[in-house]
């Protein structure tokens, strides 16, 4: 057997070749951030089934696989054309093109940096050594317990970077595009995204992920976010990559007094797909929404692992989770809720339901609530089940055909989550991705 | 138009229909009566299609076709409704939306072009007014937090919309006061004609106060053991259904 630093030699040659890289930089204190990151995911590994967090998420696939970061920003031949339908907000977004983890500025439209409001690229950001970026990359994501995030952090040279300042309310969505596109050998991207919100302010982000071929790829993703005093953000992720595709991602949320937080995770593609997402309620006052939506067929293992960690009084969460499991495909929802001593006058509601299309989908889910206030109201339940055949006769019985009604139905478990999204024009995208999913799911079916 | 010749049900092991016999020309009204448990609702299920019967024995003629063999939505766009005794609720679903998909596979199967939009709303307002059905409530999801009555008085706006050639009510007028049951009675007797018929499934005499139907027949124990003109309904009314119940077992044994 190897020891673990042969086993990962592969990944420790890119990172020599990214430190000769980075010239004059490599002495920074990011740098330092990076070797420790580095030593951490040696240390950790790719999990296994024996790690609590992953039984149910066989990644054997992952560790068997050398994947390869691209160190430079390449365009892949990938041109405007190509990129604009991919886009899933209107014309009037501000829009940020990454392309294996780097930021393409050419393909993407970003307003010029003024001192209330930076939007553009992390690399940039630290390059000019932008105070906030400084201050809060890799303060709440942390790289002890997770080798994913350890992983991204070693490698992490780019992503989104986003502050605004106090009192802002940006109206349109800034939308963030990430595209992997591999020369052949399996490639692993890990972009790096920072969201900085201040007191009052108001704002859109929407990440959408999309694979430009089939290749192997591992997409490795960490965002933060901080939500200041009062603010309210509108985060939502479009994951739709290829058949070959491994999305791992990581949100850390953390919210400050009064502030709301929603999040939408819809999960239409990739081969594994996993999301780790951790808000942490930090003061007073603060709500937090989480929504997931996964559509998993084939052989298609969709994992969803959410914490919610109410550390103060008088916070409200809620969080609906909802799975379509079609073909031999696998879903996997774990929910932890934490309410600590502290946290009196909790509101936690929990609800995970599952719809299993053929006999061989199959769903792990547990609700996990720690509650350690007497003074709080939590509530989970979770379901699992199949179309109601009540439902079809009726609406077959109105002329509707039987393939029909069980889309229209499958549709609707799909929608009270799609309806949550804010923005019209990314709602009435999501539609259609759903639908045309659907069909594509029936088709493989018969 | 229908044609039930020796029909026979049944639900897993169960024989529940033991040989109908009826015939419903257009223009006519029949209603099926009969103490609970006699299968009524099961011959109404078995001609929508519902798939929990199996028919063991017979033949059901609509149209000169072979109904059993029928998909429900076929049976659908051939012009047969079922107004539901236990409407379902279907979240995510506007009931407009689902109306009007159904409406326009009915159509295509009469040859008629489909509906847009614009012209569904038109019919909507049309029969809308008649039944008293507030317009808020056909955005809302199918039958979702609907009250008994309203869940009733949809199947009627339904059929109105559809405008079948055969409707089959099941047992509409349980739990309708009597506002509505006029109402849903009004709907019902709006689509009287000389081309389409009505079966009526009904335990109770009342709704044929309203809708008054051209033949009665009584149902007890999986068969029809009296038939006759709307006065038979009140006989039974007045008289209750032991009286046809002995008269049953009387004429099988």
């Amino acid at each position: 057997m190897p020891t673990t630093e042969k086993k990962y030699d592969w990944l420790l040659k890119n990172f020599d070749s990214l430190e000769k890289s980075l010239n004059g930089e490599s002495k920074s204190p990011i740098h330092a951030m990076r070797k420790h990151a580095l030593a951490r995911f040696v240390e950790l590994g790719f999990p296994t089934a024996h790690n609590e967090e992953w039984r149910f998420t066989n990644i054997t696939p992952i560790r068997n696989t050398q994947f390869h970061p691209t160190l430079h920003f390449a365009d892949e031949g990938i041109t405007k054309s190509r990129v604009e339908p991919l886009f899933v907000t209107d014309a009037k977004s501000i829009r940020l093109v990454f392309i294996n983890g780097h930021f393409a500025k050419n393909l993407s439209n970003t307003p010029p940096s003024i001192k209330q409001m930076k939007i553009g690229s992390l690399a940039s950001a630290l390059q000019s050594g932008d105070p906030t970026a400084n201050q809060y990359l890799a303060r709440y994501a942390s790289v002890e317990t997770s080798a994913f995030v350890a992983l991204n952090t070693a490698f992490m040279q780019d992503g989104a970077f986003v502050q605004i300042e106090d009192g802002i309310a940006l109206d349109d969505p800034i939308e963030c595009l990430y595209l992997t596109a591999s020369s052949g050998r399996p490639l692993i991207s890990n972009p790096r995204n920072l969201f900085v919100v201040g007191k009052n302010s108001r704002a859109t982000i929407v990440e959408s992920y999309v694979a430009l071929d089939e290749n192997a790829c591992l997409d490795n993703v960490v965002s933060e976010i901080i939500v200041g005093e009062n603010s309210v953000v509108e985060h939502d992720k479009l994951e739709m990559e290829g058949e070959n595709t491994y999305h791992v991602g990581t949100i850390q949320i953390h919210q400050m007094a009064g502030s709301n937080y929603t999040n939408n995770v819809i999960s239409l593609g990739g081969k594994i797909v996993r999301n780790n997402i951790t808000v942490v309620l930090a003061d007073q006052n603060a709500e937090s929404t989480l929504n997931g939506l996964s559509l998993g067929t084939g052989d298609q293992l969709i994992d969803s692992h959410t914490t919610i960690d109410h550390t103060m009084p008088n916070c409200t969460s809620h969080e609906l989770y909802k799975s379509i499991l079609d073909g031999r495909a696998k879903g996997v929802f774990n929910g932890k809720i934490f309410v600590r001593q502290d946290a009196q006058k909790t509101d936690a509601k929990q609800t995970n339901k599952t719809l299993l299309l053929s006999d061989d989908a199959t769903i792990n889910t547990k609700p996990q609530l720690e509650i350690f206030a007497d003074d709080v109201k939590c509530t989970h339940g979770a379901t699992v089940g199949q179309l109601d055949e009540e439902q079809v006769f009726y609406l077959r019985s109105r002329g509707i055909s039987e393939r029909s009604a069980r889309d229209i139905l499958t549709f609707a478990f799909a929608s009270d989550v799609v309806e949550r999204v804010h923005s019209d024009s990314l709602r009435e995208r999501l539609r259609q991705f759903i639908q045309h999913r659907l069909e594509e799911g029936r088709n493989t079916r018969i | 138009m229908l044609a039930i010749n020796n029909l026979h049900a049944k639900v897993g092991d169960k024989e529940i229909l033991k040989g109908i016999n009826l015939s419903v020309n257009a223009g006519e009204v029949h209603a099926i009566m009969g103490p609970n448990g006699s299968g009524k609702s099961t011959l109404a299920g078995v001609l929508a299609g519902r798939e929990s019967y199996q028919v063991s024995k017979g033949e059901v003629l609509y149209k000169g076709k072979n109904l059993i063999e029928m998909a429900p939505e076929d049976r659908a766009r051939e012009g047969l409704f079922l107004a539901f005794q236990y409407p379902v609720e279907i979240p995510g679903v506007s009931n407009n939306y689902f109306l009007k998909a159904g409406l326009n596979e009915i159509r295509k199967a009469r040859g008629q072009d489909p509906l847009d939009a614009v012209e569904f709303l038109q019919l909507v307002k049309e029969k809308i007014n008649v039944l008293h059905i507030d317009q808020s409530l056909l955005n809302r999801p199918v039958n979702e937090g609907f009250s008994g009555g309203e869940k009733k008085r949809n199947e009627i706006f339904q059929m109105a919309v559809l405008e079948p050639t055969l409707a089959i009510l099941d047992e509409t007028d349980s739990g309708l006061d009597i506002d509505a049951l006029r109402i849903v009675a009004d709907g019902v007797n709006k689509l009287r004609s000389k081309d389409n018929a009505i079966l009526v499934v009904t335990h109770y005499q009342r709704l044929l106060n309203y809708i008054v139907p051209d033949f009665v027949h009584v149902l007890v124990n999986g068969r029809i053991v009296k038939s006759g003109g709307k006065e038979l309904a009140l006989e039974l009314e007045e008289r209750g259904y032991d009286w046809v119940t002995d008269l049953a077992e009387a004429v099988h044994n």
